[in-house]
């Protein structure tokens, strides 16, 4: 370390908590309510988009997140309802569900090698089984109308019922879990696991043939994902104060996968970048159009999906990432970053 | 409940009609998946622009027929568009690549469709008096429904065993490296088989305008039950596609008949799944 420019790393960590100290501040800042709840849902999707793409990073692509939104946002919801159970205990209960689930599917699927677009309909349907379940079991979950979590006695600030009516609260979880998801990002970037999991979107077989425990590693980060996939969902409930089966369709589930790929699904920043650009696209789009054109932003959206998979597969941040190295000469290796090995090859 | 319930079998007569439309459904997908080895995950969302188109047609006066064959007109079209535009420039690139791209295009006619004919039900206002045979009641529409699914099941049949260009499009579903070795032009057969593929989900529209309102989320209700019956009977195997289709067809009937509708898609799910696990290659292995 020599005394006149601090090392990358110290300046890494000022870079860092500047950060953190600048996010802490937004909620504070003179912007009305609506913009909050805008940067909120943000927060919420990147969360979700992250927890997505620690799978589909590795050629793991689901296409059916929304069911572990619906269990999480249904767990905590009807077990509130019914039994009037707080979330404190909701949440846990909700979220091992959600990773019971994805056990439940992607334990036999990575070990009878249901791969690429199988285990992508795999999940497709696994979505529909929650959405259509939630339906069907009208009599208790309200069916396809939804339903809205009881009102604790106190209005506006309730911690037993985790009900605020301050948007600010929301917005300090779902940086906390953002955070969160992000800090297991880099740590599954920085262990063997990534290598591992690289190694089997390359060649399963040839992985399992060295000694990677192809199931297990695999297993690892779909639990992951579900389990935080879940809290993103949980969130959305308590936030929205509403619930609905439509929120693990196909609508949903594919949403996640389109932001997180406009974003660039392979590098830390992408998932959050897509999440913020389709809200901001959705949210203009319905301001400049009202209500006469409904489902104008979303018509623009998948074409903008198309366009991405065919001519920049890596994303926006991926896109710009390699421009940046390129012009910067020898890239330097900064995590997560880099070029992904399968999906876009070729 | 007695063991012979005579509304039971008006269940399972149901599903047998049903299992016909899900059939035909399922046969264009099929088809595509079988030579192009790409999954169209907006297959359901072509079907709906070919409702559309029979809607509107019919709207204007024209008699059902031929604004079916025009809906299968438009929509092969379609099926060429998709191909060239989405298809061809990613054909070489990891299959999900194509499964998200024909993702986008699934938002998008949706949404388009919204944004053109907005989400209101629209019903061709035709309505077919029902055939009573003792207690039990089946609907003409599913009837004709039926019989025009197994004349294309059929017709496709025909074609593809019959015809020239129906044994090169076999021949590359086959084997798609050697065909272009020997001088088949296999772009030309994707175009042919995207078209094909179009025009049978535009006769799916038709069949499916003459039992159901026409709506751009129709395709959420019938496109993941398409994907599993092609994939219960083996991806590309056209024959176990349509057993899987009859066999779906009955659960939901039987299930939905006893319990309720919602619940025997649950139950439809989770066999697709099941089965998934068990012989992912379909009910039926697909010959080499």
């Amino acid at each position: 370390m020599s005394g006149r420019s601090a090392s990358p790393a110290l300046r890494r960590r000022l870079w860092a908590a500047l950060g953190l100290a600048a996010l802490l501040v937004v909620p504070h800042l003179p912007w009305g309510q609506y913009v909050l709840h805008l940067i909120v849902l943000m927060l919420v999707w990147a969360c979700v988009g992250t927890a997505w793409s620690l799978m589909g990073r590795f050629g793991l692509v689901s296409l059916g997140h929304g069911a572990f939104i619906g269990i999480g946002m249904y767990g905590v919801g009807l077990l509130w309802n019914t039994y009037s159970l707080t979330p404190w205990l909701g949440i846990p209960i909700a979220v091992a569900a959600a990773v019971l689930v994805g056990l439940l599917i992607g334990y036999p699927s990575f070990r009878f090698q249901v791969v690429g677009h199988y285990f992508a309909l795999v999940t497709l349907a696994l979505g529909e089984v929650v959405r259509l379940s939630v339906i069907a079991a009208r009599d208790f979950t309200g069916g396809s109308l939804g339903m809205t979590p009881k009102h604790a006695a106190d209005e506006h600030v309730s911690w037993f019922a985790l009900q605020f009516s301050n948007k600010a609260y929301f917005y300090h979880f779902a940086l906390l879990l953002w955070l969160v998801v992000l800090w297991l990002w880099v740590r599954i970037d920085r262990s063997k696991l990534r290598t591992a999991l690289e190694a089997i979107s390359e060649d399963e077989i040839a992985a399992a043939s060295i000694g990677i425990h192809v199931t297990r590693t695999k297993l690892t980060v779909t639990l992951l994902s579900a389990g935080l996939t879940a809290l993103g969902g949980i969130l959305l409930g308590q936030y929205n104060m509403y619930i609905s089966p439509e929120w693990s369709g196909i609508g949903v589930s594919l949403q996640v996968v389109f932001a997180s790929i406009v974003g660039g699904m392979y590098s830390l920043w992408g998932p959050s970048l897509g999440a913020v650009l389709t809200i901001a696209l959705n949210e203009s789009l319905r301001n400049a159009f009202g209500t006469r054109l409904v489902g104008a932003s979303e018509s623009i959206y998948g074409l903008l999906l198309i366009l991405f998979i065919i001519f920049m597969p890596n994303g926006i941040y991926g896109g710009l990432a390699a421009w940046w190295n390129k012009r910067r000469g020898p890239p330097a290796p900064t995590p997560g970053a880099d070029a992904p090995s399968s999906a876009s090859s070729r | 409940m007695d063991f012979f319930d005579i509304y039971l079998v008006e269940a399972m007569l149901n599903g047998v009609l049903l299992g016909g439309v899900l059939g035909l459904l399922a046969l264009g997908l099929n088809l595509i998946f079988g030579v192009v080895d790409v999954v169209w995950i907006a297959y359901a969302e072509l079907v709906m622009s070919g409702m559309y188109v029979v809607y509107w047609l019919h709207a204007f006066g024209v008699p059902m027929v031929l604004a079916g064959l025009a809906a299968m007109a438009v929509v092969a079209v379609m099926g060429l568009a998709v191909h060239q535009l989405i298809i061809a420039p990613i054909l070489n690139t990891p299959p999900i690549n194509q499964l998200l791209a024909t993702g986008g295009l699934l938002f998008f006619l949706q949404n388009f469709a919204t944004v053109l004919f907005s989400a209101e039900f629209r019903n061709t206002g035709v309505s077919l008096p029902s055939l009573r045979l003792g207690d039990i009641s089946l609907s003409y529409s599913r009837i004709i429904a039926f019989g025009v699914a197994i004349a294309g099941v059929l017709g496709l049949y025909w074609f593809l065993k019959k015809t020239f260009i129906g044994a090169a499009i076999r021949a590359v579903a086959q084997d798609r490296q050697v065909m272009v070795l020997m001088g088949v032009d296999t772009r030309k057969i994707y175009l042919v088989t995207s078209a094909i593929g179009g025009a049978l989900a535009g006769l799916a529209a038709l069949l499916l305008c003459l039992q159901i309102d026409v709506h751009p989320f129709i395709g959420l209700q019938y496109g993941p039950i398409t994907f599993m019956i092609c994939v219960l009977g083996g991806l590309g195997n056209m024959l176990g596609g349509f057993l899987a289709s009859f066999i779906i067809g009955q659960i939901i009937s039987i299930v939905g008949f006893s319990i309720s509708q919602d619940f025997a898609y649950v139950v439809a799910f989770l066999l697709f799944i099941l089965v998934m696990f068990v012989r992912p290659e379909g009910i039926l292995k697909r010959r080499a």
